[in-house]
Parts: structure tokens; sequence; C-alpha cells
């Protein structure tokens, strides 16, 4: 199957070895994966932001970037939700009827929804060696209810033991431009978020979007927290083989 | 959007500009420094969680009560007026006297004035949600009118000369049980001093006390969470009993409530008493639930007096997101849900009330022009936690983040832009074109590395400093996604 990947303007800046990861998949599944070189950012910051305007700029290029491909993938959930969700929103305020059909038309998948739901695989031939604690985000867990997808993918790699995160359901706290609005908000939030992590005893925290990880994991660092974060793509990438190593 | 214009025609109806308020951000940090609160904030709305979640589990057709709620709220608003007309008819016929108040202050004066007409210097007050949207205390006390709220966790505020609590929470639970003993003893009227500090004592040495206020009132102010419009019942759901003592004992009852709680019949009002209780508080039914109709001779208060508030309601109503909101039947399981209130509380939110649905209303009635009103919607992460809850599923996020477009465009009529919307607009030019993405991308990644420390950036500039206030950043890359895309041997090059 031929997919193209959507990677996320900041998995593309910050996080490229998600990007790797993802390729490495499904190209070890036996899939052709594409990279549309004219994407960008899915305007999702604006929109929330309430910068309905240049969203609906962004949502037009994103339509137009992908438009011709029959499965679009993103390591990126919020971005995934924010094509499917609130694009039909976005079109409305700004009244672009073109735009809302032409989102309807776009089949954007959340990675691990394309691995189960199209593929119809769960266990991908990973294998990593760790003890993982798996935060749902917000976006994964109510807007594209990813249920325990992402949870069947971890079970089924080799060597991984998957341990339970109390309070695993509560937001981060970071909330794209929230977390700078309301720094101390978000602050008390990811300090609660960042205990549950520690107190699983896991070495790796893992979830389907690094915006999330980026706050917990941010948090983390900063209190020198020994746990690293890793986004699901880099687990499932992972199969101990240095051949197949997706770290450039 | 269409509620742009309403916002104006709004501030000249309630006639004067809202008053100031510390925008959210400032007005959180009292709070989340507060231990006791905290500790007690979590305790409580923990609690409220599990307890809703299991009620709601009891029922297997919760979904469809929920869209029946939603349809009912949803068609009394379209037609609140013929709804409202009605209930003032059936109120009359009963014996009641019906008030309209188009603002807070008309609603103060109202009040005040019905109480001093009696000539009474004293009224109690019990279940009031409007006391602190209509400054109510405020207005009696300036009217010489002494006002006894009887709510556990008011007459506690007022012991400790604080103002009314925000939260319409269970009994005083921001304050533990040694400060809430040394209170009583201090200041609650034949308290004894050796009173025990155990919570069984407490609630009954509060109770004795309210217990000779009731019997010994003549006035009473009190609110209603419905009021059948075929009827003219009012209705009122509460768990100490307070309310049910204020509604009959005394002889002249006034009662507030916004024009927003009239449900057209009793068959709607079923619906909607499965859905309140059970998301407020996780109870079956609400502890007290009293229900009256006009007046009875011999029977409970011989004059009645229903203040119907508007205070920017029905101009609201002129738009979607305005209907949307006002479906609430105020149950605060938004609240109890929300990990913002859950470290906050409702003070931050303002007076028209916290959490999710307040970050809404207020916004919403009182205009986006100041900044605290307009920093409200932004109280935030959109994690949608209220949205599942809600019994009568407003899509709170949804109206957040338009919200979030009306402060938007009100900024962008300014004759100077915002440092943010210059940011914003810089941003989404940059994402517009491929060459000015990939230049940024370069350019970006050089300055942070200069930054960075160890894989790690500790401190940044400007608004980012908010981030790495408590958080690092980790250093970028030396190559991005799409860098190492194109020198890839396999598939290497630009299609
Ligand atoms: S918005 Fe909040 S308070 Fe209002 S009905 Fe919904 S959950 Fe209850």
């Amino acid at each position: 199957m031929r997919v193209a990947l959507f990677v996320a303007c900041f998995n593309d800046a910050l996080f490229p070895g998600t990007g790797r990861a993802v390729t490495a998949l499904l190209e070890r599944l036996g899939h052709e994966v594409v990279f549309p070189p004219d994407q960008t950012c899915c305007g999702q910051m604006h929109w929330t932001t309430g910068y309905r305007r240049e969203a609906a700029d962004l949502a037009r290029r994103f339509a137009r970037v992908f438009r011709d491909y029959d499965a679009v993938v993103t390591p990126a959930a919020s971005c995934a939700a924010t094509v499917r969700a609130s694009y039909a929103r976005i079109a409305r305020a700004d009244g672009d009827d073109d735009l809302a059909r032409a989102a309807e038309g776009l089949a954007v998948h959340e990675l691990s929804e394309f691995l189960v739901d199209v593929l119809g695989v769960t266990d991908v031939g990973a294998y990593f060696p760790h003890r993982v604690a798996y935060h749902p985000t917000c976006h994964s867990l109510r807007t594209l209810e990813l249920g325990d997808r992402p949870l069947r993918l971890l079970r089924a790699v080799k060597g991984l033991e998957l341990v339970d995160m109390p309070a695993a359901e509560e937001c981060c706290g970071f909330g794209g431009t929230f977390a700078m609005k309301n720094a101390d908000v978000s602050v008390a939030m990811v300090a609660d978020k960042v205990r549950h992590v520690r107190s699983t005893g896991a070495d790796v925290l893992c979830a389907a979007d690094n915006a999330c990880l980026a706050h917990i994991g941010g948090a983390l660092s900063r209190l020198r927290g020994g746990v690293r974060v890793m986004h699901l793509a880099e687990i499932l990438a992972a199969t101990g083989s240095p051949a197949a190593a997706v770290r450039a | 959007m269409s509620g742009d214009s309403s916002v104006g025609g709004r501030a000249s109806s309630s006639g004067a500009a809202p008053a100031p308020m510390p925008k959210f951000a400032v007005a959180a940090r009292g709070a989340l420094a507060d231990t006791a609160l905290r500790r007690d904030l979590r305790a409580v709305t923990g609690e409220l969680r599990r307890r809703r979640e299991a009620a709601v589990g009891e029922l297997g057709d919760w979904e469809e009560l929920r869209e029946a709620g939603r349809a009912i709220r949803d068609e009394t608003l379209l037609n609140l007026d013929a709804h409202l007309e009605r209930l003032e008819k059936s109120v009359t016929e009963a014996g009641g006297t019906v008030h309209w108040a188009a603002d807070a202050a008309e609603a103060a004066r109202l009040v005040t004035g019905l109480v001093t007409a009696t000539g009474h210097g004293e009224a109690v007050t019990a279940a009031v949600p409007a006391a602190r949207e209509i400054g109510l205390y405020e207005a009696l006390a300036e009217a010489g009118v002494t006002a006894h709220p009887t709510d556990l966790a008011e007459l506690v505020a007022r012991l400790d000369g604080g103002p009314a609590p925000a939260d319409p929470a269970p009994p005083a639970f921001h304050r533990d049980r040694a400060r809430l003993r040394e209170l009583f003893v201090r200041a609650l009227p034949d308290a004894p001093p050796d009173l025990p500090d155990d919570p069984a004592a407490l609630a009954a040495a509060a109770r004795a006390h309210l217990r000779r206020r009731l019997l010994s009132a003549r006035v009473a102010v009190c609110g209603a969470d419905f009021m059948v419009a075929d009827t003219g019942t009012l209705v009122l759901l509460e768990s100490e009993g307070n309310g049910r003592a204020a509604v009959t004992l005394p002889g002249t009852l006034i009662c507030v409530a916004g024009i927003d709680a009239v449900v057209p019949t009793w068959d709607d009002l079923e619906v909607l008493l499965q859905l309140l209780p059970r998301s407020a508080t996780g109870d079956r039914m609400s502890p007290c639930v009293s229900t009256w109709t006009g007046v009875t001779p011999g029977d409970g208060p011989s004059e009645l007096h229903l203040v119907l508030l508007d205070n920017g309601r029905s101009a609201a109503l002129a738009d979607e997101a305005g209907r949307a909101a006002l479906r609430c039947v105020r149950c605060s399981a938004c609240a109890h849900v929300c990990p913002v209130y859950e470290r906050t509380g409702g003070e931050p939110y303002g007076p028209r009330g916290g959490g999710p649905i307040g970050a809404v209303l207020t916004p919403l009635v009182e205009g986006v022009e100041d900044a605290a009103r307009a920093s409200l919607p932004y109280a935030s992460t959109l994690c949608g936690a209220c949205a599942d809850v809600c019994p009568v599923k407003i899509d709170i996020p949804d109206l957040l983040v338009r919200l979030r477009g009306r402060v938007v465009e009100s900024r962008r009529r300014r004759p100077v832009p915002t440092p943010e919307l210059l940011m914003m607009r810089s941003a989404a030019w940059t994402m517009a074109d491929r060459g000015r993405y990939e230049a940024a991308l370069r350019s970006g990644a050089r300055w942070a590395r200069l930054l960075s420390r160890g894989g790690r950036i500790r401190r940044l500039p400007g608004l980012l400093g908010k981030w790495t206030d408590a958080r690092d950043l980790p250093a970028p890359p030396v190559h991005s996604f799409r860098a190492w895309w194109r020198a890839r041997p396999r598939h290497g090059g630009d299609r």
C-alpha cells in the first residue's frame, strides 16, 4: 500500500526520530511510504488559539497537499484530530464550503488506527525490553477515540512490560498555548502527571503524540525524573537489531 | 461570527461596563498557592466524579436521557419568550407576583425593595446561585437589611468575614475541621466553647443555629433550579434542608432565578430531574426536592415574588453558541471533571460561576473586550472531559474555541496589533510556503542549538520563557525530518 506520511511540523523540527520510526515501521510491514514535501502545518495552533483566518488558510493548504492520497498516516494524534474534527468547523467559521467538502475527502489516519483498523495488525514484530507506561493523550482518547488500540500494539511488543498508570486519562496540562498563557495551572497539572508517571516505576513513558510528550518530558527532564519519553512509533519500530535501528 | 454584533448590543442593554476583575492566570495564583484549598478541591471533585460515574452507570439509557435533555433545553430556549409568558401567567394565577430584572443591578434593587417593603430589617437566604452574579449581599447590606445565609458553606464564609463562596460545593469543604471548630467557637452565636471538632458535632452546632434562624425568619430569599411554565411551579433541589425550610416557613418568599431556568412542562421536568442530581452529586435524587406553586392560604408563605433575571441571557440567545451554552442546568459536573478547576476552584472565573461553563458564559454574556473576560476562554486545555459528562450535551471545548475566535476578531479591530497577533500571522505566513518553512526550520534549529546545553534548553526568552520556567525543551536535532528524508539513499530526493 502507498502511504503518505504527514509528519507534523513540530515533529519535523524537533522530533524527526518519530518520522523516521513511522517510515521504518511501515516499510518493514511492506508498504511504500511517500513524503509530500509541500506539507507544513495542519493549523491546529491557530485554530485552538482563535486565529480562524490563518487556520483556514493552513487547512486549505493541507487539503490541497494531501487530497490525492488514498491513505495519509500521521504520528501526531492531535493533528489527526484537528483534520478530522475541526476542519469542518474551520470551514464553517470561514464560510468555505469547498474546504468542508475537501476535508471530508481526506483519508487521515493516526498511526495506531492505521495499523489496527486499516492494516489489521497488532503484532508489528517489535522488540523493546523495557518497562513502559502509556499516557492516553486527550485528543487520542476523546476526539479520535483510539481506545485500547495503542495498548494492543504495545502488548504485542516482545520484551515490553506495560504498566498501569494512576489517573492516566487526566490531561497533562499542555493544551497548546495554554502551557504559556496559564503557565502556573499548566505546571500544577504536569506536576501531578509526573508524580503518577514516576509512581509506576516505568523507564519509558509512551504516547501517540509528541506534543504532550514534550510537555511531560520537559518536566521530567527539568526534574531529572529518570524516565524517558518515547513516541509509540519509536517503540513499535524498535527491533533490537542494529540494522533496523531508526536512529540517524 | 454573528454573535460578535450582539456583544455591542448587550453592553447598551445592561447599561454599564462589566465590573473589573483580574485575568484568570493572575486570579488563579492565590488558589494554586492555597494548599488547604488544593487538598480539599482534589478530595471533593474526586469524590463527586466517582459518585457521578456510579450513579450514571446504573442507568442503561443514560445517553438517551442526555439526548432528551438536550432536545428539551434546545426547544425551551428557542421559544423562550412564549414559555416565559406562560410562566408569568401561571405564577400570577396561582397568587404569586412576577418581576422582570433586565440586569444585575435591577435584580438587586427589586429584591432589596421587596424585603424592605415588608418592614422587616432582616432576611434569610437559601440556595441563591445568582447571589454573586447580582451582588445580592452587598445590595441588602447597603439597604440596611441584615442577611442571614443558611447554606452551610455560605454561613461559614460569612462567619469568617469572607465573601460568598464561589463554589456551590458541599458544606464548607474548603475549611478543615480544626479551622471550622475554631471559627464556630469564635463567631457562631451560642456555640459551646468546648465544641468538639468532629464533623457530626460541627454540623449539629450549625444546624441548631440555622434552625433558630429559619424558625424565626419572616422573609426568605431563595433560588430555583427550574420553573414549570405550565403550572407556575418553582422547583428547588438541595441537600441541606435549609432550602425546604426557607420556602415553607417565612411569610414572604422572594425567589430569584435566571430566565433560562424555565421548563415548559412536568414531563420535561421529569427528564431533567433524572439528569441533574446524578450529574451534580451522584444522587439518584437530591435529598430535598421542594416544589411549590403560588400561595396557599394557611400553608407556606402568604406572599410569593418571583424575580426573573435576564442580565444578558436573552441577548446571548441571539446566536447558536449562546443557545448551546444556555442549555446549562448548573449541575457543575463539568467543573468536577475539569483538571483546571480542580486546581483553582471557582473564584478566578468571576461572579457568574466557575468551571468550564463559567469560562464560556461570562465572556459570552459580558463580551470579550476587557482582558479578564477575554482570558476566560483560554482557561482550558480543551481536554474535553467536560463535554463527556455534560447532561445536556454542551460541547464546551467547541464553545471555548469559538469564543477564542471572538477574542481574536475583536483584537484585530484594534488599531495596534497585539504581539500575539503579529506572531500568529507571521507563523501562518511562514507555514504557507514550503521555501519559507524550510528556511525557518534551518534558522530555528540554529538559534535553538545556541541556547541549549547538554541536549536541552533550560531558558528561553519572551513568551516561551513561560514554558522554560518549569519545563525543559529538547535541543533540536541537527537535521529536520525532511532533511533526513531528502538524504535517504533509497527514496532520496524531492518528488
Ligand atoms: S455545562 Fe456544566 S454545569 Fe452546565 S449542565 Fe453541562 S455539565 Fe452541568
